[in-house]
This record gives structure tokens, sequence and C-alpha cells, in this order.
């Protein structure tokens, strides 16, 4: 892993991505990182596009500008892929990580010829499975995780448990599901 | 010793309490009001009936009410604004051009 | 043991809040500040702490409550942004004659118009003629560590004067950073219990407060407000002193960041001084230029002499603004600077840039162009002109 790993999340107000960003900033600060998340904030509501960030690093994070070129990029909602320019500045030794139920071929033909590794989760699929619901937001948290290797999957796994037992202490049913989501996920990147 | 001794317009900048606070209450019994009069009331207490609708309507709270009656006028604070002659029914109260200096 | 904790800007400062439990709070929302009263309500409604919150119909209301309660003897504290604090204009300037020790956390937000809600200093400048102690952060952790040293500089008896806390909206109050909060038990004894010396509520001393100045009185008691603001310096020092022995962070009226042997130096406040710093990393690491920089923590008391003499060997400066103010030579800071300079016979070229308004983004390679252009400045003694912008569109 590089020192300072750049990431840039692309979803829809209401779908949780600055949540995901905020989550993935308190994870990796839990394995003794120094970290950023920050959403890009304007006057949007649910639905209309929005974009979050993390920087993680080993060092103190001085910088607090927005990110141009980031090593990784997280995709949702992939109805954004016609829209947006996702792999904008996207470094081609990182990757793009897209929340679909499509081949990863079909995904790239809407990714305007980033050369770089494309990774395609059904984040909506594992979490009806394990969840009953659409969040789609642990399997794409995890399959960042995976992606990026900003920490280790058993740590990982160990820090969301702990997290979810304090966040879910009202009701402990979902965290079975929870973590089930992101082993799923975990286990779609690792076949990749 | 009244504030105005203390502080007062000859004070340097330095002899300002802090955010111009006071540190007395009432000090406004202090300032003399009546110096600003151009024409005085008088009250005849022959004619007064003590029906008090002058007492309330006074701006400068210049006419003492003591056990249910009107007093004369506090002419340390009256500015001589005719109110009080005004709203009286019975005629006892009029103005009398100037200060009245014998008074004030 | 200091606490290695994740938080929000926004979180801070109500964190710290917390720690202090000051005795009043009115306070109405206004976005990006709104969190700190929403987080101050849950640590009440928790029983956490037993501040009086008062829920108000406006700004207007929330900043005379406040002047209210800290006239009767009360801590009292609010916060706000932009065109919240516009609406608390009248009382900024009551709460700052008055010489009411009130603590107010300012998230900066542009004021409109155009209707904004990203951060820009033109809030917290516009008010800078107030009478308030301004303080800056560049991040989540100096908002928190500024809002505790807050309560000994405003209360300090050779001071009294309301400070604002400020911190750039959004980019520190919404992102989330790592920080190092300080145990409860520390804050409390840092900032100590509140004992006024006269105030309304004390039954032994009958006091008015904010009485009518004529012409006679006016002058004089700004004066004196001024002589607050210059005692204030003193105090401020003091208490950063005493600050950095509890935690060892450092702070002054401004950090001088690789300034020893600077030769180019931008000057700048809040948040995109960490940026800037990114830049003077990969400039002296890429090249050995000697860039530097001069964060300005302290605005108001304004530390010319200081700044001066900081500046007093670089060759070329670039003073940055998030905020206008339409006069034909800078923007606040710049006039700041520029004067400070010139009364110090300072010999560098100068330049005012306007970056950031209304949560313009700045980045690395924006301050990288800054510093060749002081170069470009240095070598031909010719200045641009006496402003220009980042990220304008031209």
């Amino acid at each position: 892993m590089k020192n300072t790993v750049e990431i840039r999340w692309h979803g829809r107000g209401g779908q949780g991505a600055k949540t995901a960003a905020l989550l993935l900033a308190d994870v990796a600060f839990k394995t003794g990182k120094h970290v950023q998340g920050f959403p890009e904030y304007g006057p949007e509501r649910m639905g209309a596009p929005i974009t979050a960030y993390n920087r993680i690093s080993d060092d103190e994070i001085t910088v607090h500008s927005n990110i141009y070129e980031p090593d990784y990029v997280v995709v949702v909602d992939e109805t954004l892929l016609d829209s947006i320019d996702v792999t904008k500045g996207l470094k081609e030794d990182g990757a793009v990580i897209v929340n679909t139920k499509h081949t990863k071929d079909e995904i790239m033909r809407h990714l305007n010829g980033y050369k770089g590794a494309v990774y395609t989760v059904d984040a909506r699929d594992i979490s009806m499975k394990t969840l009953g619901k659409n969040y789609p937001n642990s399997p794409m948290l995890a399959a960042t995780v995976a992606v990026s290797g900003v920490m280790g999957e058993e740590e990982f796994l160990s820090e969301m448990e702990s997290s979810f037992q304090h966040k879910f202490a009202k009701k402990p049913e979902v965290i079975d599901g929870n973590m089930q989501a992101l082993r799923l996920a975990f286990d779609i990147i690792k076949k990749h | 010793m009244a504030i105005h001794d203390k502080i007062n317009e000859k004070s340097p900048w330095t002899d300002i309490t802090e955010g111009n606070k006071i540190y007395e209450a009432a000090t406004s019994r202090d300032f003399c009001t009546g110096e600003w009069r151009t024409s005085t009331p008088i009250w005849d207490d022959e004619k007064c009936r003590q029906c008090l609708l002058c007492a309330p309507v006074c701006p400068d709270s210049s006419i003492p009410v003591r056990k249910g009656e009107r007093t004369d006028f506090d002419y340390k604070h009256c500015k001589g604004c005719g109110i009080c002659a005004k709203v009286c029914p019975f005629g006892a109260i009029h103005m009398k051009e100037g200060k009245n200096e014998k008074i004030f | 043991m200091a606490i290695r904790e994740r938080l929000s800007g926004n979180e801070a400062v109500a964190y710290a809040i917390k720690q202090i439990n000051p005795d009043v709070m009115p306070a109405f929302p206004i976005t990006p500040s709104t969190e700190i009263p929403q987080y101050m309500a849950n640590y009440i409604a928790n029983g956490e702490i037993d501040t009086e919150f008062i829920h108000v119909e406006s700004e207007h209301s929330a900043m005379s409550a406040t002047v209210g309660a800290s006239a009767a003897g009360a801590r009292a504290v609010t916060a706000t942004s932009s065109c919240g604090m516009a609406l608390m204009w009248e009382e900024l300037y009551v709460a700052a004659s008055n010489r009411l020790p009130i603590v107010l956390a300012l998230v900066n937000r542009a004021l409109s118009g155009p209707i904004n809600i990203n951060a820009d200093h033109s809030d917290s400048m516009g008010a800078r003629d107030s009478g308030w102690i301004q303080i800056y952060a560049e991040s989540n952790q100096e908002v928190y560590d500024n809002y505790i040293q807050a309560f000994p500089i405003a209360e300090n008896k050779n001071v009294h004067l309301p400070v604002m806390v400020c911190q750039d909206g959004f980019i520190t109050s919404h992102g989330v950073e790592n920080i190092m909060l300080i145990e409860d038990d520390k804050v409390k004894e840092f900032v100590g219990e509140y004992k006024p010396e006269h105030y309304l509520l004390n039954a032994d001393e009958r006091i008015a407060i904010g009485p009518y100045a004529v012409s006679n009185y006016y002058m004089e008691t700004k004066r004196g407000q001024r002589q607050a603001m210059l005692d204030a310096r003193a105090v401020i020092l003091e208490v950063a002193e005493k600050f950095e022995k509890m935690t060892g962070r450092k702070y002054g009226f401004f950090e001088e960041y690789r300034m020893d042997d600077a030769e180019y130096a931008i000057v700048i406040i809040g948040s995109a001084a960490g940026t800037c710093k990114a830049s003077i990393e990969h400039i002296r690491n890429t090249t050995g230029k000697k860039v530097g920089l001069i964060k300005v923590r302290v605005f108001r008391p304004f530390p010319e002499e200081e700044i001066a003499r900081a500046l007093a060997n670089v060759k070329a400066v670039a003073i940055m603004d998030r905020s206008e103010m339409f006069a034909g030579t800078s923007g606040p800071l710049g006039a700041e600077v520029r004067a400070a300079m010139y009364q110090a016979h300072a010999k560098a070229e100068v330049v005012n840039y306007f970056y950031g308004l209304g949560g313009r983004d700045i980045t690395v390679s924006d301050f990288e162009r800054v510093y060749e252009n002081l170069e470009k400045m240095a070598e031909t003694h010719t200045v641009i002109g006496m402003y220009d912008y980042i990220g304008l569109r031209k």
C-alpha cells in the first residue's frame, strides 16, 4: 500500500455514499491510520449525484482540497455512469469499483476508455440476500477495502464487527447479516 | 458621592468604567432634568380633588404619590411638559412661564 | 493520556462545549453550524451536561439572549454561520462594547448573495470591526484547541471581550479527521470555574450594564475597548503557553511554516493553509526552492508588528484572501498585512490573491503556481497588479 491512498466515492443523495466514506475513515482510523472522510457539499438532496472522499495515510494529512487524481473510485450507483465521468483523473495503476449486476466488459464500455483495473460487485444482490433490503453500503465498503488493501481482511472484519455491535446494540439480529454482506463482497473481489 | 462626581464629561478615557458599567442603582435620580424646564406646573391643593389622573400620565414620574394622595411636584426632575395641567379635570394645575427659579 | 479520536470539526467544537459545560447556550440552526447546537441538545437530553439551552426564533434573539445571559453572570456561548451571524450584527457590537466574555463558534460560510452555503470568510471578515477577538483554525484539532483557549482569554480581567472561534464551513466542519482530545478534568481545570466580578444577578451589588453613551462618552469607551484588544495580545500568548504545557501543541498569533530561510512566502488563514503546507514540502523536496507560509491564527487583535518582522527577509509575498471587500487594493487580510509591511518599510514585492470564494476549491498545484509567480515577481521586480485571482475563469 502507498503511503497515502486517495479514494473518491460517487453516489446519489440518500444512498449512503457519504456514510460509506465516513465508515471507511472510521475503520481505517481504528487500525491506527491518519484519515480524512469528507463529502463535497452543495444544496443537493435525495437522488442528486454526490461525491465523497477519503484520504488514508500513515502520516498526518494536512491537505484540505478535494481529490482530483484518486487511487480508487467507488461507484455506488451505476446509473451515474452515463452522466458523470467517474474515472476522471483516476490513476491507471488504481481501480474503479462499480456496484452493478452487469459484467465487467459491459461496464467498461461506459468508462471512457479507462485502462486501469475495473471491479464489479452486485451490492444490491448481496444486500438483498443477507439483509433482505437494498443497503449497498456495507458490500461496497468491503469491496473498497479488498481492492485498495488499506487494511487486511481479518483486521477489517473484526473492526467492523465491533462497530456493528456498538451501532446495532438495540437490534443485534442485523449484525450477522451485515457481517455476511462484508464477507461476500470481500470474496467477490478476491475471485476477480 | 454621586456617580457624575466620579465620571463626567471631563474624565479621560482611562477613568471610564469597563463597558460603561455603572456600579450603583437608580443613578437617574442624580440627573436633574428639571433644569431643562421652561414652563412650570403649579399645583393648587385647594382645587385638587385627589382624583390622581395627573400622576400616571407624568412622563418623568415627577408627581410623587404618598399614601394614596399626590403631593407637590418633584421640580428637580419635572421637565415642564404640561400634560398634567391638560389632564386635570378641576383646573388644579396651571402652567407658569419660566423655570420658577424660586423652586428650582 | 490524551484521547485519540476522529471527529468532524463540528463534533470537535460540540465535544469541547460538553467538556466545558457552559451555563447557557441560546442558538438557532443554520448550515453549516447546525450540528453544533444539535449535538449539544443531545448531550443535554442525555443528561451529560446541565447547560441551559434556549430555543430562540432567530439569530438576532440568539445573540441577544447570549448577551443577556452573560450580563446576568452566566458563562454563555452560541454558534452560527454566515447570514445567521449577519442577523446577530447589532448584538455583536453590543456584546463587545458591554465587555461580555461570550464565546461564539463560527463556522465560516459565504454571506448571501448570491446565496451559497460553502466556505468563505465574508461572514467573520465583515464582523472584524465589531470588537470581537477572532481566532481561526486550519484543522479540526485546531478549532478544538482554539475553542478551549477562548474561555481563559475572554474571561481574563484585562480582556473581557467576546471571542469568535472560526473554522471553514464543510471543509473542516463536516470533514472527519484524526484529533487528540484532552481529558475532561484537564479541560475543566484549564478553563476554570467562571467567576464574574460584576454581574446583574449579584444581589449584593446593584449595577447597570449597557447605558446610553452620548458623544461625550462614546469615544472614550471605544478607546477602552481598543485597550482591551491591545491587552489581549499578552493574554492570548500566555494562554497558548499554558496550553502547550498541557498538550504539547504550540500556538501563537500565527504559525510560521518553513519560514526560517524562506524567500517566497504565502500569508493565509484557515483550512487552505494545510494544502499550502503540502505544496511547500513538494516544492522544497523537488526543487529546493525556499518557500514558506504564515498562517494567521489571530486576526483580531491583528499582530501587525510580528507579521512584518516575520516577512522582513522574504523577496516576495502573496497574501491570500477568502473574502471580497471590493477595495481597489486587496481583501481584508491583504489590507492588514500590506499596512503592517509598509509601516515596517518592508522591501518585498507583494501581491494579493482572492481564492476559495463561496467554497471554490484550492489545490496543492494552485499553491505551486502562486510560488512560481512569486519567484517571477522577485526576479523582475514587477507585480501583476494589486490583486489577482486563483481559480477564476478568465
